[in-house]
Parts: C-alpha cells; sequence; structure tokens
C-alpha cells in the first residue's frame, strides 16, 4: 500500500505514455479533479478505480483531449495537451484505441465495415489487404463469423468485442477502455478480461482501464489507482490496495455498503423529517 | 471548464436565443467547410438523397395531388364568377410554383425528413457514436453531418418539382375532367403565361429552404442531449424552427423576386 504522494522507482521519461500532475477540472462549477496525479507506463495495464462519479470517464476525456484540464500538466507521450492543435489531436488519437462502455459502434453498418472504418478513412490500402486485417481483428476477438451481422443483431458482450476490434485495427500503441465489464454476463466478462489481457501482451500495448469492478481488475493490472473526491487516494499492485490502508481504500476494496462513502445521500434528520408531516421531502435546514 | 469565479450573467430568452442563433451560424461555417472534402464520398450523400428524398416521395406526392385538386376546385370556383375559368391552369401553375410548391414541400421536409435526421444524429450523440469516430480521428462534421446536410439540400428541389408536378397533375383532374373547364386552355395558358424566371423562383425558394431546413436538423442533432428526452427536444425544435424559419423567408423571398 502506498501513498497518493508515492512515488515508485526512477523511472525513464520514455517509459511514461500519460502522465497527469497536480489536474484540476471542473464542469459547470462541480470540482472533479482537485489536485489528480498518476502515470500510465508503457506496456503495463494501469487501472483506475473509484466510486461512481468520481470522474473515471473525465479523465480519459482528459487524456484523449476531448476536455482540457483547468490547470495541472496533463502529458501523453511527453507532449502537453493542451497545448496540441486540433491536427495533432486527430494525430495522437490515431495511435490511441478506446472501447466505449456500450461498443459505440455505428449502427448503420455491419460489423465488417465497423472494424474497416478507421482503415478506409486513414489509409488507402487495397482491398484484399483491409478484408484480411479486419478478418485477423475479428478472428482475434473470435468473432470472425459474425462479419456480415449488424450491430443491433449482436449481445452486449459481442459488441464490445467487435468494438476491440476496431479499437486495434490501427495497430494503437495505446488502449483505453471505458467500463469494459458493466453490464456483461460471467462468460463474456471472462472474455473481455482475457483479451485485454492478451492484447496486451501479444500487440505490446500500454492499456488504461477504467472501471470500478475491482475484483476483475486485480487479476489483469500491473497498477491500480484509486480516485475518491477529485485526488487519488491510494495507488499501487491491486494486492497492495487490497492489503488495506484508509477507510475509503478499504471500504471501496470490500465492496461495504456504508463507510466514508455514505449509504445515504444527504438529508435532513430521519425522525425530525417524518415527524414533521407538512415539510415537503427534502426540505430541511 | 470552471465556471467559478466567472461573472453571473442573467440568461433572458432574448440572450439565450442571440446564442441560439450565433451557434447555429458558426456549426454552418463548419459543416460547410466540411461539404468539400464530403463530396469525395458521393456514395454517403446518394444515401442520403434516398432517405431524405426517395422516401418522402409517398407523402409528397399525396399532399401534392390533394393541394393541386383543392386549388383545381376553388380556383374554378372563383374564376367562374368572372367567368375566367380558361385561366385555371394559370391559377393552379402560379401558385404551385412560386408558393404552394416550395412551402408545403418544406414544411412536409421538416416534419418527415428533417424530424428523422435530428432523432438520428441525436441517437448516434447519445450512443457515443459521434465521439468514437473522433477517437477515430474522424471528424463527425465530415462523416456524419455533411452528407446528410448535402443530401437534403439536394433533395429539396427535387421533392418539390415532384410536388409542383402532382399538383399540377391534380388541378387538372379535378378543374378539366370534373369541374369541365378545356382541356386545351388550361395547357396553353399556363404554357404562354407561366415565364421560366418563376419556374427560377420555386427553384431558388426550394434551395433556400432546403439549406435552411437540412441545416437546423443536423444542427438540433448534433448538439442534442444525449438523452431520450434529450432527443425528443430536439426533434421538436427542429419542426418548429423549419417550419417557422420557411413561412418567414417564404414572405421575404416572395418580396424579393416581386
Amino acid at each position: 500500500m502506498t501513498s497518493p504522494e508515492h512515488r515508485a522507482a526512477p523511472e525513464a521519461a520514455s517509459d511514461i505514455v500519460v502522465a497527469a500532475e497536480d489536474v484540476h477540472f471542473a464542469i459547470g462549477g462541480r470540482r472533479i479533479f482537485s489536485g489528480l496525479t498518476l502515470r500510465a507506463r508503457r506496456g503495463r495495464i494501469t487501472a483506475v478505480m473509484g466510486p461512481s462519479g468520481t470522474g473515471k470517464t473525465t479523465l480519459l476525456r482528459l487524456i484523449t483531449a476531448q476536455a482540457y484540464p483547468d490547470s495541472g500538466r496533463l502529458t501523453v507521450w511527453g507532449r502537453d495537451v493542451t497545448t496540441l492543435r486540433s491536427r495533432e489531436v486527430f494525430a495522437m488519437r490515431t495511435r490511441m484505441g478506446m472501447l466505449f462502455q456500450n461498443g459505440a459502434l455505428l449502427t448503420d453498418i455491419d460489423v465488417f465495415e465497423n472494424v474497416a472504418f478507421p482503415l478506409r478513412e486513414h489509409t488507402s490500402l487495397p482491398e484484399p489487404l483491409i478484408r484480411d486485417i479486419v478478418l485477423t481483428k475479428l478472428h482475434a476477438v473470435g468473432l470472425r463469423g459474425a462479419a456480415r451481422l449488424m450491430p443491433a443483431e449482436l449481445s452486449g458482450g459481442m459488441a464490445r468485442r467487435v468494438a476491440l476490434a476496431r479499437a486495434i485495427v490501427m495497430d494503437p500503441e495505446l488502449l483505453i477502455y471505458d467500463e469494459p465489464f458493466v453490464g456483461l454476463d460471467p462468460i463474456a466478462l471472462g472474455v473481455i478480461l482475457r483479451l485485454i489481457q492478451k492484447m496486451n501482451e501479444a500487440l505490446g500495448l500500454t492499456s488504461i482501464v477504467v472501471s470500478h469492478d475491482v475484483h476483475e481488475l486485480e487479476t489483469i493490472a500491473d497498477d491500480s489507482y484509486l480516485i475518491s473526491e477529485g485526488r487519488v487516494v491510494a495507488s499501487g499492485t491491486p494486492q497492495e490496495l487490497g492489503a488495506g490502508g484508509s477507510p475509503i481504500v478499504q471500504q471501496f476494496m470490500s465492496g461495504s455498503p456504508d463507510g466514508p462513502v455514505p449509504f445515504h445521500y444527504p438529508a435532513p434528520d430521519y425522525a425530525a423529517e417524518l415527524l414533521d408531516g407538512a415539510a415537503a421531502p427534502g426540505e430541511g435546514p | 471548464m470552471s465556471t467559478e469565479g466567472s461573472p453571473i450573467v442573467r440568461e433572458g430568452p432574448i440572450l439565450r436565443a442571440l446564442q441560439h442563433i450565433g451557434a447555429t451560424f458558426l456549426f454552418a461555417l463548419q459543416l460547410l467547410a466540411q461539404c468539400g472534402p464530403a463530396l469525395a464520398r458521393p456514395g454517403l450523400i446518394v444515401r442520403q438523397i434516398y432517405n431524405a428524398g426517395a422516401r418522402s416521395l409517398i407523402i409528397i406526392m399525396l399532399s401534392g395531388i390533394s393541394t393541386g385538386a383543392v386549388l383545381g376546385l376553388q380556383g374554378d370556383n372563383l374564376l367562374q364568377r368572372f367567368g375566367s375559368e380558361n385561366y385555371l391552369g394559370i391559377a393552379a401553375a402560379f401558385g404551385l410554383l412560386k408558393e404552394l410548391g416550395p412551402v408545403l414541400t418544406a414544411l412536409l421536409f421538416a416534419g418527415r425528413a428533417g424530424t428523422a435526421l435530428t432523432s438520428e444524429i441525436g441517437m448516434m450523440r447519445a450512443t457515443d457514436q459521434l465521439t468514437a469516430m473522433e477517437m477515430m480521428a474522424v471528424d463527425p462534421l465530415r462523416y456524419v453531418a455533411a452528407p446528410r446536410f448535402l443530401g437534403g439540400l439536394i433533395a429539396m428541389p427535387l421533392l418539390t418539382a415532384v410536388f409542383n408536378a402532382v399538383g399540377l397533375y391534380g388541378a387538372q383532374l379535378i378543374g378539366v375532367e370534373e369541374m369541365g373547364v378545356d382541356r386545351g386552355a388550361f395547357w396553353s395558358e399556363m404554357q404562354s403565361s407561366i415565364a421560366l424566371a418563376d419556374v427560377r423562383e420555386s427553384i431558388v425558394k426550394s434551395l433556400v429552404f432546403g439549406f435552411v431546413a437540412s441545416l437546423i436538423a443536423v444542427y438540433e442533432g448534433y448538439y442534442s442531449d444525449g438523452t431520450a428526452e434529450g432527443v425528443g427536444l430536439a426533434t421538436t425544435r427542429t419542426v418548429v424552427a423549419s417550419s417557422v424559419l420557411t413561412l418567414l423567408l417564404d414572405y421575404v423571398l416572395s418580396a424579393v423576386f416581386l
């Protein structure tokens, strides 16, 4: 178990793919990050965990330059994302793959065309080569036989596997997963877990997995960060995180319904509200 | 982005309307900039012409023939009072080409194709498809918005032409076949009095209405709130804004052409 201020052994700068240093970010007056610091290292699977609503997906939006920090420094491959022009942002994204929570497949084209989409947009490869690449990627996720199905015909797990094939079709260096385990049955979940691990090893990728599924991440993550209230409250290997720490880390890792993150949404005193029949729900001091 | 510390601005309806107009204008500029690159993919545009145009044909033809029939009926009724029923062809063509054709087609277009465009793009926003494109370094304005905008823009004059043609047939059907107006007079008076400028006015109006209706439909879908309620509201705004603007612009264009 390490504190947020923990710094690992000196790393080569080239090993750091994503680095957030004291990042502050707010949306509509609501503070999301207040001094977030974390790193994702080359060739490793970095897990970013935290209770719902802590801004895990927002972190991915910052990394992919869909939004920019209010202050602090966020670098991807050594480049500060706030200084990138739109052309450079697009160039950066061609080196990334992203797996969305719901797959985000294009619904008006079939599975094959979905996977071929980035190739057709960014390369002028001949059709036979595109076909071979797409079938190779679909084979890797076990869905070569589903190439001509439409997205509406896929189950949730299959859609996510197709999205994974699409995310790796351009051979990215960084693969980002946004809540990849949500809503999956145990078999589909096991498949996705195995694929994340396999992709990282076989393709030499760097992976960032954002999720609140602690036990799934424990099995695949090399490094883990736990975010709460806008900052990293614990970091280390999943085992180190599980070994103990502050009350909030313990509550999160054990899944306790009550603790530093309360079961009840803030409300006036229960007894007083029940006795005060005239007061409308939610009214109180 | 943080809004803490920024001065509190009370947004009234006028300020919100101005913001909306400004945002739509900026969106139009970005969209037009992407129309050139989008032309490199004619297949996408043809598909949208099919969606916005061919799929609206039935409703356009039904409305056209009804409108023409009413023109034949009421026109004959009015012109008979002056003993001028032979001019029914001119009256019907004049009304259809210059006003009823472009305006009614635009209103029907907003209700049929415009709402379909808004809800389709809105659902793409809600299901992260547009964000996924951005993440694949593909500009959704070029791949999604521009082909749909161009498809609508091209489909509108074609639909208006169909509406006009079917409308004239409807006027002839009632005026000539039912009310007994002379067939020769109906067509020859129309041929001699309707000028190319009248046809041009019809085309220009339909292009302008097509531009406005397609722009609004694409804009509302593109910036809709990614929820079921958000997409529903955006679809409503598309119909209301397109219809009102069509009627306002019709007066302006009519005044310009006169």
